[in-house]
């Protein structure tokens, strides 16, 4: 078998962990709070956009069902916190973000993108309105280091401070139908009561925390914003133990990947790119025009207007051979688009993956088949998400 | 993590045992468990040739895709099919029910890593 630089056998074209690119780090990754804890959890643990996080602990797969089946508690500290306060923090927003921020009530949280001038999304965001004047924008990772200074540049012109606070938090996400009753004992907060999108100031295992109903799994699930991030171990046990009887695993990026694409999720550096609109994307609908100038909009709006270029359409397979990023889709034998997140799915127990097509592609005739390194595989076009909750 | 002293190994991760002309194929614990899931094999066809270092067929795993390689030269004569709808057992049994296919060989194979040896070179990797 051939070996990859880290120890993990990898083939050359595709990468062990999708949406970063593999070169190698120029640094030493950096730790979350929690690395020790996942250590001692025989966590396996790889470089991901700078930060050296857990890939799995055991079987992703057993993570990836215990996500859907019970609950899964993810360590995303990697991910960029960036507070923006100021009297004029939501006009601050509205011009800096595509969406409509300023409408958002307190408590609330929302989807939504950060465009450059051409209109190509820089990364896609939550913001948590937590203030009349106060907003916590969370930004992927890899994306941090642009979307910070971004934001800073456009408030500029704005009465509001805007300061990057990735280093002060932790963040732990617990994700799957029995999420509540493993958070209900270990908190303060009404769960009952904290709606999907919803995040509110409450105390977790005795900490105080930003406590969010949001995630990235296509389950029910909390976010829990833990400040100072060295508070993380405690919060993290507390959970772990609390949810032992529920089915609770811990659960690293390998699971996280899986059940987003079941979800239909987009990931940046894959289905989003700088050389995207959100509308090439097929969410157009972040993209809210009732309101001022914002970076972005005029090309926005002539894109908004074009007939959609491109779209995202649903694979899965009939074999078992997995479909991968960068393999392209075929009708008929002609190559008609590219996949650009593609993994085996546990749930359906067959590969899936998500792919863009021409806008004005028909498929719903014609045989659909993947190259995968120089052989087809058939495959059939599904509707996205391959997979939803029952609510 | 287990290596079984009576196999021989090869830097690429594959086990090899040796018996009456027939050499059986593998890939080892190590690399199982550094792959993840294993969620696809393909093993060379029965009849086929294969030729020592030469890429022979594959595994694939949530997260990656492998070569494996020949560790030997010769006709191969039977093939685990078992494993095309439970790939996943080169993850509970690599050295038993996971082996992947046998090739009927006239020499015997070269160059063979010790399971002294292949330890050293995992833990080197490790």
């Amino acid at each position: 078998m051939t070996e990859g630089e880290d120890g993990n056998a990898t083939h050359v074209t595709t990468p062990i962990l999708s949406g970063v690119p593999m070169s190698e780090p120029a640094s030493e990754p950096r730790v979350t709070a929690l690395r020790e804890v996942h250590e001692k959890a025989g966590a396996t643990l790889v470089e991901f956009a700078g930060w050296l996080m857990p890939l799995r602990y055991d079987s992703e797969t057993a993570e990836h069902k215990a996500v859907r089946e019970a609950a899964g508690m993810f360590d995303l500290s990697h991910m960029g916190e960036i507070r923006l306060r100021g009297p004029q923090a939501a006009e601050a927003l509205d011009y800096a973000l595509v969406g409509n921020l300023s409408g958002l009530k307190v408590g609330r949280a929302r989807y939504t993108m950060i465009t450059n001038e051409d209109g190509g999304v820089l990364d896609d965001l939550i913001v948590y309105r937590l203030g009349e004047e106060e907003y916590l924008v969370v930004a992927n990772a890899v994306n941090t280091p642009v979307v910070a200074p971004a934001l800073a540049e456009r408030a500029s012109g704005f009465d509001v401070e805007v300061t990057d606070e990735s280093a002060d938090y932790a963040l732990i996400a617990i994700q799957g139908p029995r999420s509540v009753d493993v958070l209900a004992p270990l908190t303060d907060a009404d769960l009952d009561g904290i709606r999907y999108f919803a995040g509110y100031e409450h105390t977790v295992a005795g900490e105080p925390v930003l406590l969010a109903r949001t995630g990235y799994t296509g389950e029910d699930g909390f976010e829990i914003f833990v400040r100072p991030a060295a508070k993380a171990p405690k919060v993290w046990e507390a959970l772990m133990s609390q949810g032992a009887e529920h089915g609770l695993v811990p659960a690293g990026l390998s699971a996280r990947d899986t059940l987003r694409l079941e979800a239909g999720m987009p990931l940046y550096g894959q289905e989003l790119t700088a050389e995207l609109t959100p509308f090439d994307a097929g969410l157009g609908r972040v993209v809210k025009f009732d309101k001022g100038d914002f970076v972005g909009r005029a090309r926005l709006e002539e894109a908004s207007r074009d007939t959609r270029p491109r779209r995202l359409i649903g694979l899965l397979a009939r074999g078992r051979r997995p479909l991968r990023k960068g393999q392209e889709v075929l009708r008929d034998g002609t190559t008609v688009g590219t996949i650009t997140s593609g993994a085996p799915s546990p749930t359906l127990g067959r590969p899936i993956a998500m792919a863009y097509v021409d806008g004005d592609l028909d498929t719903t005739t014609g045989a659909f088949s993947v190259d995968v390194r120089g052989r087809n595989e058939d495959v059939d076009v599904v509707e996205l998400p391959f997979y939803k909750r029952r609510s | 993590m287990s290596v079984p002293t009576e196999l021989g190994y090869t830097d690429k991760h594959e086990w090899v045992s040796v018996q009456d002309g027939v050499t059986t194929v593998g890939i080892t614990s190590f690399a199982a468990e550094s792959l993840g899931d294993i969620v696809y094999v393909e093993v060379p066809e029965v009849g086929s040739e294969v030729t020592a270092g030469e890429p022979c067929g594959e595994v694939e795993s949530t997260k990656s895709v492998s070569d494996i390689y020949s560790p030997v030269s010769g006709e191969v004569f039977e093939v685990n099919e078992a494993l095309e709808g439970e790939p996943e057992t080169i993850n509970s049994d690599p050295y038993g029910a996971g082996w992947l296919f046998r090739v009927r060989t006239s020499e015997e194979p070269s160059d063979l890593l010790s399971a002294e040896e292949y330890t050293k070179l995992t833990e080197g990797e490790d």
